[in-house]
């Protein structure tokens, strides 16, 4: 039992013991900006994703004749301008994405 | 042992309350070092109690009666596989497997998500943890499986003999793989409101969670539904049970929203309509285990009335308290970024079909509740059958059937008319002939509503193979394949679309078989001795012989059943009441071997045409005279090896108690030498097996919706696209 309480503990604070190790509690201001921006470049690739299987699902659409190829042209458009609008917005959010594909 | 697994759930406890306070902290300014020990906390607790759950396994599979639920939920006689199960048919065990599941499935959500909703996750993880504290809670001072007895009996109880069944063994722990499934998306929810994180990220990461939750709820139900049609005996899978509907419930409400929750990933709308629908179907999945658990409802399930109750019923009123609050005060950043185009759109189908299980659920919800409220205002307990549930169910659900057929074919933003009729040809066509030909069916058309939800099943069927057939095309024409390789690459491409479509058609025939079976059902009770026959739906049922097969742990008397049609034979059906012996000494000892529970074993000929049911329920009456004998001659036999107050010769008790067990035998014995009519019941349901079936196609087509693609597949497809859009950015 006592090694199962060691083995808790030793897992629970590890990440306290490295940041006091590395002395992380510095820069908070930064930190939250950056986090910010994070945050919000991770809402846009989310969002991104979701626009790309739109545009996949309105091919498909049209490619099974659910989509006349009018109707077809005029959402694909507005999608990829949609999507386009996306990229700028990531452009301007700037960094690499930091998680998986969705 | 006891001891340890009593110290793990404490410690359990305190890892949990630990982790809700790191990670508020760490979410708070405290830095990500406190949120990832909060998150730690988690997978610390999972261990915690992987550990304690395996300690109770180990008493259960060792028959150690001095833990008390192994002494009322387990013998020796039990089979070593009900005996790894036997933990969670108690009231403590299955706390302790809810629990369990709640800390593995939040440590999987937060290690795959640890690198992104990193705002969100905190608060996830303390609500999380804050309902494995509750539970931890009761399994300490409550319910607790780990309690003792001073003085362990040498025998236990025994499992319930309804309870020893495949089904029902695995039924539990599907059920609360659904209920704590869902607590994530709840408290991602939870998150993204107290955040103001409300785009569609905390959506993505927790949507295969979603549908994982709906799949395991789903199966849990069937099983129970199968458990129900193979062992208790009165022929049916679905009674509008209380604890039936609970699961149902928070099932409905899912499938609402893994659908709408499309309309939010894709258009940004819906977003109070989705954030609602999630925390009330975590509200619904923890109002499933209140029902379970405090008994406040009559039903076979329920473990009667405990403290449990008032504890439940203040975790749910804080979370609709809590939900309906953030949703309020976050209405302003909930609000739509579009509207939907056209009624004519899949967005406005999802809502509608949105629209009808929310109220499917609600009427559910009505008539469970019903009793309760009734009670409160009235003073007088009342109660809602199937009469009631079935008359405003079976449209709400036929509707739903024809939805999920007509959903597929409408594409998303908006649809020409043109276009729909174009869509619509062959399925009203398909559908139109089926109707004709179901006409033709004698006895068909005096049932209108069977004859409705077969039409939407057709019509469903007819849009979801067509969708199949031209996407299959599609492929062909680009990838030049063979047709099945062009349709496993479709479907493989795309997962979400075609496994839904695939569960569609499952949940199709499933209500097919429902429908035929109780509208078409041809049922008998008769009393019949062995060369008796009966007559059920132009079959001749004869009653062949009796069977009596005493075991050490059960004493089962049956019969064997001759089926046949026109004079041919069509099936042998062989049926079953097994009585488990008493613990209670009252009942004398020959006595007690019949006095205990019982359960049926069901003569079942399944087929795709339908289902031959039947089950026998043995009068032990004629047997209570020899019964009484055999009690007065074993008490005089026992009482003369205690006589003179010296302890018993162990060689003489052992041979009292051998010719004890040929005495039991020979007793039931002559059910078959001298057998006595018989109570049975005979049914024939059309269709019945389609049920089951329906249900497989279901559960693979959530499998297949739920199965990521894999990453490299997924990267190339998220690259095609953006080279395409990238190359629209350089020529505006």
């Amino acid at each position: 039992m006592l090694a199962v309480v060691v083995v808790v503990v030793v897992l629970v604070s590890a990440p306290l013991r490295r940041a006091a190790r590395d002395g992380d509690a510095a820069g908070g201001a930064e930190t939250a900006r950056d986090a910010a921006d994070a945050a919000q470049r991770r809402e846009l690739e989310a969002a991104k994703e979701a626009k790309y299987r739109e545009i996949r699902d309105a091919e498909l659409d049209h490619r099974t004749g659910k989509l006349s190829e009018q109707d077809w042209q005029a959402l694909d458009g507005a999608l990829r301008a949609e999507a386009a609008q996306l990229l700028r917005a990531l452009d301007r959010v700037g960094g690499p994405p930091d998680g998986e594909p969705g | 042992m006891a001891l340890v697994g009593r110290a793990l759930l404490i410690l359990g406890l305190a890892v949990a309350l630990y982790g809700i306070g790191a990670s508020l902290y760490g979410a708070r300014g405290g830095g990500p070092a406190w949120v990832d020990s909060g998150r730690r906390a988690v997978y610390a607790l999972a261990g915690v109690l992987t550990l304690a759950f395996a300690i109770l396994e180990a008493a259960f599979l060792r028959s150690d009666f001095s833990y008390s639920i192994v002494a009322s939920h387990s013998s020796t006689t039990t089979p070593a596989f009900y005996k790894a199960t036997a933990a969670w048919s108690s009231q403590e065990g299955s706390l302790l497997l809810w629990v369990w599941l709640l800390s593995v499935w939040s440590s999987l959500v937060l290690a795959l998500t640890r690198r992104r909703l990193r705002e969100i996750a905190p608060v996830a993880t303390a609500v999380l943890l804050g309902f494995g504290s509750f539970f931890l809670v009761l399994t300490i001072f409550f319910a607790q499986p780990f309690a003792t007895l001073a003085a362990p009996p040498p025998e236990g109880a025994g499992l319930n003999p309804l309870l020893r069944h495949t089904s029902m063994m695995f039924h539990p722990p599907m059920l609360y793989s659904g209920y704590t499934l869902f607590t994530i998306p709840f408290a991602f929810a939870i998150g993204a409101l107290v955040t103001r994180r409300l785009g569609s990220e905390w959506i993505a990461g927790t949507r295969r969670f979603a549908l994982a939750a709906w799949l395991c709820l789903g199966v849990g139900i069937v099983l129970g539904a199968r458990w129900s049609y193979t062992e208790l005996g009165w022929g049916g899978y679905w009674a509008w049970d209380p604890v039936e509907n609970a699961s149902l419930m928070p099932w409905l409400a899912g499938t609402a929203y893994i659908h709408s929750i499309m309309i939010q990933e894709k258009r940004g709308m819906l977003k109070v309509w989705n954030a609602s629908l999630v925390l009330g179907t975590g509200v619904l999945a923890i109002l499933g285990t209140f029902l379970v658990r405090s008994g406040i409802l009559d039903s076979i399930h329920a473990f009667g009335a405990n403290s449990l109750g008032v504890p439940f019923l203040a975790l749910i009123a804080t979370m609709v308290a809590g939900s309906v609050a953030l949703v309020v005060s976050r209405r302003a950043a909930l609000r739509s970024e579009h509207r939907i185009d056209s009624i004519w759109s899949r967005e406005a189908a999802f809502l509608l079909q949105n629209v009808l299980l929310v109220g499917l659920a609600f009427v559910i919800f009505w008539g469970t509740f019903f009793p309760l409220i009734s009670e409160a205002v009235t003073g007088t307990k009342t109660s809602v059958g199937p009469p009631w549930f079935d008359r405003y169910t079976v449209p709400l659900a036929l509707a739903v059937v024809a939805l999920s057929g007509l959903g597929p074919l409408i594409p998303w933003r908006r649809v020409t008319m043109a276009g729909l009729r174009r869509e619509l040809v062959f399925p009203l066509g398909a559908t139109l002939v089926a109707l004709v030909a179901l006409a033709l069916v004698h006895g068909v058309t005096a049932e209108p509503k069977a004859l409705l939800l077969f039409c939407a099943v057709a019509f469903t069927l007819a849009c979801v193979g067509q969708e199949f057939w031209r996407g299959m095309r599609a492929r062909q024409a680009s990838a030049r394949e063979a047709p099945p390789v062009a349709l496993v690459a479709l479907v493989r491409r795309n997962r979400r679309r075609y496994g839904g479509y695939l569960v569609h058609v499952g949940f199709a025939v499933l209500l097919l078989g429902v429908a035929a079976s109780s509208s078409f059902q041809h049922a008998q009770d008769v009393s019949l001795k062995p060369g008796q026959s009966a007559r059920v739906d132009g079959f001749t049922i004869r009653y062949v012989r009796a069977t009596s097969v005493p075991s050490a742990e059960k004493i089962s008397l049956g019969a064997v059943l001759d089926v046949s049609k026109g004079g041919r034979h069509v099936a042998t059906l062989r049926t079953s009441r097994g009585f488990y012996p008493s613990q209670d000494p009252s009942q004398g000892i020959v006595g007690r071997f019949f006095g205990g529970e019982a359960e049926s074993q069901v003569g079942l000929r399944a087929g795709l045409g339908r289902d031959i049911w039947t089950v026998i329920a043995p009068d032990l009456t004629p047997l209570q005279g020899i019964v009484n004998e055999g009690n007065r001659t074993f008490e005089r036999a026992m009482a003369g090896l205690t006589r003179g107050g010296k302890p018993p010769n162990q060689a003489a008790v052992d041979q009292l108690f051998a010719l004890r067990d040929a005495a039991v035998a020979a007793v039931a014995r002559r059910f078959v030498t001298q057998p006595w009519p018989a109570d049975f019941r005979f049914i024939v349901s059309p269709l019945a097996t389609w049920i089951w079936l329906g249900a497989i196609v279901v559960a693979l087509g959530g499998l297949i919706a739920l199965w990521p693609a894999p990453l490299a597949t997924r990267r190339r497809v998220g690259a095609a696209y953006a080279a395409r859009v990238a190359r629209e950015l350089a020529r505006s």
